[in-house]
């Protein structure tokens, strides 16, 4: 099997689909790989270090298309390239397939099989293949880095000989990959981060990574079975803003990351939001491809407002550690698919059904719903049987259970009483109440003594001897007696036996 | 000699060192204590008992004393910690045995043919269900010590129809009851014979048919049996002590059961009536992912970088007595200042609470030893879980897996960390032969290798 690499067209385009490791992992799977000479030149790698790691430099584009049966590529190809592609060729790139209907007409037309990276589903099994995080990753850390490069102050806090400096407050929009990984670098750097989402189980999540969660007083989550977060209704939205309001006045980093896919990115930061902003406060806009979260954003742009608040509309695509990653997901979906020798396009297999977009001259698209949260439907569905007796209802029946059962036992009582002989009945009393006794002694020893607990009861247990010593004659040949002599015995190993070893146990337990 | 009333006094007393012994249980540094207690209530109610009334052949007490308690203190030396298991079950199986025999004894007892009418029968019925507790207990006792020390194996050993027989013997031997509980003088004798049989039977199949990781609640089935049968033996002999410290030991074996199959989300029945051979296996969903494995080297480095550190220890721990080099990777961990702390799953182990035994026995402080409701609290903040020859009870299906026999055990959610490292020997299944889906975790990494020479391992390459 031939891996091909072309060089990226856009660009703007930094990164390509396989660096030298990466490219080291493909021969390892067992394909040939093939790379177009300065592909991966904007993202640091010189086609030496190609060549080393085993891979032939081809310089015709052409050359390359043709005889490859597998295209390795980053960003959603062009007509030029797609006219260079041919029947059977197998394409991984983004092709953000719901935007582009066009393409993928395109691409069926050629009866090329094109799997969208951006599509693949986001279950556990294909997290290792999932660009989306692997990319939001990056792009959440850049957006602190930057931010940081623009904010003129420091991000933490610091008592020095020349004075105070208060720590930045940074606000994080929307806590999926990025934001979460935004969240960490910030609280890394030693702001005070806040985040919001209107996601409630995602509270968790934000609070370990070191954020204070921000949320509204109206009940409603946002939590779709596909892992993004839907739209919100009209009040929601209301409430949502009267935060980010006295937010903005607050923080003095704003990172948005808020996407809704298929759609335009919601605005969540307006304009009279940055207009309460001090001078000088960032707002770090990662959705500006979709739209911008905020209304002043310019796409591609870095653009200070009439009151000096910077809005970033591009980040650094970091094209060399996003190269890698992104590469490495490439390898980790080959290697699913079979590796060279056994690849296979199986299109029962859960994820590949969905991210190959156009298959044997067919669109595949869009793909059918695939649940991701069910430990959370679970938990629904839990609260749900719970709920249906009232609390009311339950404390009654248990009302009812322990009469029942007190009445059972105060009638066996008086059938016992009415029966066994007075002495019987003393020590039966005696028995119950210790049972009871016991019950509550028990209870309160710790978990790590167990094992001495069954050592010690063991030990006293062997008051058993008692029966032995007063069966006990003075008169060998007495069968009793040689019963009792050996009832004493064993006993006795018991309760020698277990003192000293619970004693030899609790000896080791130190602090 | 001492007065009757005197005696009485002195059990009391006796009894009320017992329960402060147990009660001195609820933590380590009252526990030694309560030890001491206990041995001063039995010496007293020894005492006072040879004291008494009615006791004669002293000479033959003191030598089966004497010669029980070098056997006792030789056995209690010698023991080593993983073994502990089997050392409790054979301590069981004595007192089934003195049960039986005092039970023998009382019959045979002169005194017990003077007494008439219905104090005779209810005797005599003492007698009965003292002797079959007992023999049950000894017998049950015996194959449970065969099974932990390796003898017999551990397999469950279940037949078609073995309730229906078990249930026949039963009804056998209250058939027995009757016709001994009517017979006159030692005329029973034979069906207190056939009867111990009897019971000596279904204690053996009894055990037979639990194995593995069920152990722990049969040792403490058997805890609790030993107690009841002290009990038994306390009302035919008519002495409250015996009543009072059986009734205690019996209801701590009941509760060690019941806090036992709580956290394996199993009713007390379905253990003692079989295995989990019973459920069909291979419904569990088949986990998805791959199974990555690492090395030595790349642990240690893995370590070296983390900032908290849990270890889980199974059973797999014991048996290659990988506690030593664990502890001195604890230190070593702790010197760099990193937070280690170990988790401990109630049915870890072969005895309750097992793990913390054998841990302390290896010197590890016991406040980072914490259980696993602790733990799990603290996950999402763990850097590295190492997970030392556990299988099941870090097995994530009994969270999200209902076909899975194990589903609604609680368990450590060793998952929630950043990365997991399982030491094991092979990929095998877990006792209750179920998949892991752990191992095809994405944060997974399974290190393949005998639990001790792995950490020792690790150890060396932390020292570099």
């Amino acid at each position: 099997m031939k891996v091909g690499i072309p060089k990226e067209k856009d660009s703007h385009e930094l990164r390509v689909g396989a660096t030298p490791k990466t490219v080291e992992r493909l021969i390892k799977q067992g394909f040939d790989v093939f790379i177009q000479n300065n592909a991966g030149k904007n993202a640091n790698y010189s086609d030496k270090e190609y060549s080393n790691s085993g891979a032939t430099i081809v310089e015709s584009e052409k050359e390359l298309y043709q005889t490859s049966d597998i295209i390795l590529k980053v960003s959603a190809p062009t007509e030029q390239e797609i006219e260079m592609m041919h029947e059977g060729l197998v394409v991984l790139s983004y092709l953000w397939p719901a935007q582009n209907p066009d393409l993928l007409e395109k691409l069926a037309a050629k009866k090329v099989n094109a799997i969208a990276m951006d599509a693949i589903p986001r279950i556990s099994r294909a997290q290792k293949m999932d660009v989306l995080s692997s990319m939001a990753n990056i792009a959440g850390y850049r957006a602190v880095i930057e931010g940081a490069n623009y904010f003129g102050r420091f991000l933490n806090g610091q008592i020095t000989a020349a004075g105070k400096v208060n720590p930045a407050k940074v606000l994080v929009i929307g806590a999926g990959v990025a934001g979460l990984a935004s969240i960490g670098t910030a609280n890394s750097l030693g702001a005070i981060v806040r985040a919001f989402d209107t996601r409630g189980e995602v509270a968790e999540q934000i609070e370990s990574m070191g954020a204070q969660f921000l949320t509204v007083d109206i009940e409603e989550d946002g939590a779709t079975e596909s892992g993004y977060s839907k739209v919100m209704s009209k009040e929601f939205i209301e409430a949502e803003m009267a935060l980010f309001k006295k937010q903005a006045a607050e923080v003095d980093i704003i990172i948005t990351t808020a996407l809704i896919p298929g759609r335009p990115a919601p605005k969540l930061i307006l304009k009279d939001h940055v207009d309460v902003m001090k001078a000088g406060s960032v707002i770090v806009d990662l959705a500006a491809s979709a739209g911008g979260n905020c209304e002043l954003t310019k796409k591609d742009e870095v653009y200070t407002t009439d009151n000096g608040v910077i809005i970033l509309g591009k980040l650094d695509q970091l094209p060399a550690q996003a190269s890698q990653l992104y590469g490495n997901n490439l390898c980790h979906l080959l290697d699913d698919m079979g590796k060279a020798e056994n690849f296979k396009i199986d299109m029962e297999d859960d994820v590949i059904s969905r991210a190959m977009v156009t298959y044997n001259g067919k669109i595949n698209w869009p793909p059918k719903p695939l649940p991701v949260s069910p430990q959370k439907k679970e938990d629904e569905t839990k609260i749900e049987k719970k709920v249906l007796p009232t609390p009311e209802q339950i404390s009654k029946k248990k009302a009812i259970s322990t009469g029942i059962s007190l009445a059972v036992i105060g009638v066996f009582l008086f059938f016992l009483g009415k029966v066994a002989p007075a002495d019987f009945m003393g020590h039966f009393t005696v028995f119950v109440l210790s049972v009871f006794i016991g019950w509550q002694v028990i209870w309160n020893v710790s978990h790590s003594l167990h094992t001495p607990l069954m050592a010690v009861t063991n030990a006293i247990s062997g008051i058993i001897i008692v029966g032995g010593l007063l069966q006990t004659q003075n008169n060998l040949s007495d069968p009793m007696t040689v019963i009792a002599g050996i009832a004493i015995l064993v006993a006795s190993i018991n309760i020698v036996g277990g003192f000293f070893v619970t004693h030899r146990m609790l000896k080791m337990f130190k602090k | 000699m001492i007065s009757q009333q005197i005696q009485t006094a002195a059990y009391l007393f006796a009894g009320i060192l017992f329960i402060l012994s147990l009660g001195g249980l609820s933590s380590q540094e009252s526990a030694k204590k309560g030890v001491f207690y206990g041995m001063i209530g039995m010496i007293i109610a020894i005492v006072s008992t040879v004291l008494g009334e009615g006791v004669d052949g002293y000479i033959y007490i003191i030598v089966a004393i004497a010669i029980a308690s070098v056997i006792g203190i030789i056995v209690a030396r010698k023991v080593e910690m993983t073994s502990m298991p089997q050392l409790v079950a054979i301590l069981h199986s004595f007192v089934g045995l003195a049960a039986v025999l005092v039970g023998f004894g009382s019959y045979l007892d002169p005194h017990t043919q003077e007494i008439t009418g219905s104090e005779h029968t209810i005797h005599l019925i003492e007698i009965f269900i003292g002797v079959f507790i007992g023999a049950v207990t000894f017998t049950g006792s015996i194959i449970a010590w065969g099974k932990l020390d390796g003898k017999i194996p551990s397999k469950p050993l279940a037949y078609k129809g073995r309730h229906i027989v078990n249930i026949v013997l039963v009804l056998i031997a209250i058939y027995m009851g009757v016709l001994f509980a009517g017979a006159e003088g030692t005329e029973g004798m034979l069906y207190l014979y056939v009867m111990t049989g009897i019971a000596s039977f279904i204690g053996v199949m009894l055990v037979m048919a639990i194995g593995g990781a069920d152990m722990p609640v049969v040792v403490s089935m058997l805890n609790s049996y030993s107690g009841w049968a002290a009990a038994a033996a306390g009302f035919m002999l008519g002495n409250d002590l015996l009543i009072i410290t059986g009734a205690l030991v019996g209801s701590s074996g009941a509760i060690l059961s019941i806090i036992m199959c709580e956290a394996m989300n199993r009713s007390f029945l379905s253990v003692i009536f079989g295995g989990f051979g019973d459920v069909p296996v291979g419904d569990a969903k088949k986990p998805e992912g791959e199974v990555t494995s690492t090395d030595h080297e790349e642990v240690a480095e893995m370590l070296a970088e983390a900032k908290s550190v849990l270890i889980v220890p199974g059973y797999g721990m014991a048996v290659a007595k990988a506690q030593y080099p664990v502890h001195d990777l604890v230190k070593s961990l702790q010197k760099e200042g990193k937070k280690v702390t170990f988790g401990i799953h109630p049915v870890a182990g072969r005895l309750p609470g097992h793990m913390n035994v054998l841990l302390a026995e290896a010197n590890v402080s016991y406040d980072i030893v914490l259980e696993m409701e602790e733990v799990n609290d603290d996950m999402a903040e763990t850097d590295i879980v190492l997970v030392i020859g556990a299988n099941d009870i870090v097995n994530p299906g009994a969270l999200e897996d209902e076909a899975s026999p194990i589903y609604g055990m609680p368990i450590i959610e060793v998952w929630n960390a950043e990365r997991v490292i399982v030491m094991k020997r092979s990929m095998a299944v877990g006792y209750a032969g179920v998949q892991n889906p752990l191992f095809y975790k994405e944060n997974t990494d399974m290190l393949y290798g005998d639990a001790k020479d792995s950490v020792d391992k690790i150890n060396s390459f932390l020292r570099k």
